[in-house]
């Protein structure tokens, strides 16, 4: 994608546009790539309070490095606290601390319901993907949800060939082209916004069910430099 | 208090063919080494329980070691799938796998409750999804509330599996960093193995450590760089290049059994 400007990929935009919904203070329950991505983005400009917390344990973890996997040792040398794995799920996300939990998954259904353990049957399935870890329970306790996926019919489904996790907490779901939220009363996703270049028509043919569109769209910002320059400073382990 | 013994003669004392084991570890501490023990002592119908099966319990599967797995989250982190696990579910090769599935927080669960003795764990968990229809997951009701919740069944492996930083002579273990489920794991386990990089005459305190004493674990073996490619904090970083490496060698059935062959088998 590119502007009169600067040039940005769609995972740039993504990773920028679930930053600037994140809120100083808040507490991010956070998965490996694009969320470590977009949490630490908000960490490093507009909200530095944001508090990390990974699943193996770290509390308040600040990553000088983007870890490659969950539990790289950088996540445990600069945390606040260590917790062990049973602690984490138990009292912190059970007991209710989480402000915000991401998730990704293999399918999206029009509510927000998602599934990331197979395609196909599960008893003999297509395509065995790694599983729900520990989505099941983020998506129920975690205060709100944000997913990140990008838009494609076979991703874009009417029926999910699977349920992993349930939509009542989806507050945002953005993707490589654009932002869906849920409508306030019927909670069915609704396109609110496209990212720049992005026509309707595009993401509605990404999308498996018939997309419902707000009457009012309009288009995310663009990245800043500054968003982008941060970003792009902020190199995985591992990964060059 | 636990014996220090070679490695080799733990796993062949303490771990059976058709045993239930849990070699635990999340992303730190994985106990790499002993899994290419059991592999190199051709041990067969294993039933493996993990949360995070990875590289090792790839390896371990697509050997045809392993006739069941109980897990919650089954890939390379950060990389992908896990191509041998994909294909001995997919097309039960080179064994068919039985799996039973849980959540992180239902696996969490049955690792404290296996450590507390107690037949099963309570969790507000499963959340309405699919999953619960497809493993052992059942209902009780609060006696105080009338709140339902998720039951999952305690896990009691027979062996636990775990690495750690350090011993001493007595067999008492320390580890720091990300501590994962590894003391419910031994807690849990009827038997338990930890390798550890170094045993030394006295275990200074570290922060954030957790020790776990010689007289609840059976056996220690001094494996230094036993938790290779994944990592030991003080000790090694964790090789992300060779997770990512791993992606492309387990795809291809002949490529994988080439690698095990020159790597661990002959190693």
């Amino acid at each position: 994608m590119t502007t009169s400007t600067v040039t940005y990929t769609a995972d740039e935009m993504m990773a920028v546009e679930a930053a600037r919904r994140l809120a100083d203070g808040d507490v991010c329950f956070v998965g490996i790539g694009l969320p470590s991505l977009a949490a630490n983005l908000a960490r490093a400009t507009h909200a530095p309070g944001c508090v990390l917390i990974y699943e193996s344990g770290t509390i308040g973890a600040k990553p000088a490095e983007l870890p490659l996997s969950i539990g790289d040792g950088e996540l445990a040398e600069t945390a606040d606290s260590v917790v062990s794995v049973p602690e984490m799920f138990a009292y912190w996300l059970q007991g209710g601390h989480m402000d915000v939990g991401f998730l990704g998954a293999a399918q999206i259904d029009r509510w927000g319901n998602l599934n990331s353990t197979v395609i196909g049957d599960y008893d003999s399935p297509k395509v065995r993907l790694p599983g729900g870890g520990g989505a099941p329970e983020i998506a129920t306790s975690a205060r709100k949800v944000f997913v990140m996926l990008r838009q494609t019919p076979r991703a874009f489904v009417e029926k999910l060939d699977f349920l992993t996790s349930v939509g009542d907490r989806v507050e945002v779901v953005v993707t490589d082209l654009g932002i869906l939220e849920p409508d306030p009363e019927t909670r069915e996703l609704t396109l609110t916004l496209v990212h720049p270049g992005v026509e309707v028509d595009q993401v509605r043919e990404a999308t498996g069910w018939d997309l419902r569109v707000a009457d009012e769209l309009a288009e995310t910002k663009p990245p800043t430099e500054e968003e982008l320059s941060t970003l792009r400073g902020l190199k995985t382990k591992g990964r060059g | 208090m636990a014996e220090i013994v070679p490695l080799a003669e733990a796993v062949a004392e303490l771990v059976h063919d058709g045993d239930t084991v849990a070699a635990e570890g999340f992303t730190h501490l994985i106990p790499f080494a002993a899994g290419h023990e059991l592999i190199r002592q051709g041990r067969r119908d294993l039933a493996l329980i993990r949360m995070t099966p990875d590289v090792i319990y790839d390896q371990l599967i697509g050997m045809g070691c392993v006739r069941k797995l109980v897990f919650s989250w089954g890939g390379n982190p950060g990389v992908g799938s896990l191509h041998r696990l994909r294909e001995a579910v997919e097309h039960g090769w080179p064994v068919p796998l039985e799996i039973e599935e849980h959540s992180h927080a239902g696996m969490a669960t049955a690792y404290a409750a296996g450590a507390a003795n107690l037949p099963f764990g309570v969790l507000r968990g499963y959340g309405h999804g699919d999953l619960a229809a497809h493993t052992r997951v059942g209902t009780v009701t609060c006696p105080f509330t009338g709140e339902e919740l998720a039951a999952v069944p305690a896990h009691r492996p027979d062996v636990g599996i775990i690495h750690a930083q350090r011993a001493d002579r007595e067999g008492n273990v320390q580890l720091w960093g990300i501590l994962g489920v590894q003391k419910e794991t031994v807690l849990a386990s009827a038997r338990s193995i930890v390798t550890v990089e170094e045993v030394v005459d006295e275990l200074e305190p570290r922060p954030g450590a957790v020790v776990i004493p010689g007289w609840v674990v059976g056996a220690v073996s001094l494996v230094p760089g036993g938790a290779r490619p994944s990592y030991a904090a003080d000790y090694y970083d964790r090789d992300n290049e060779f997770y990512v490496a791993w992606d492309p060698i387990s795809r291809d059935r002949d490529e994988f059994a080439a690698w095990m062959e020159r790597h661990i088998l002959t190693a």
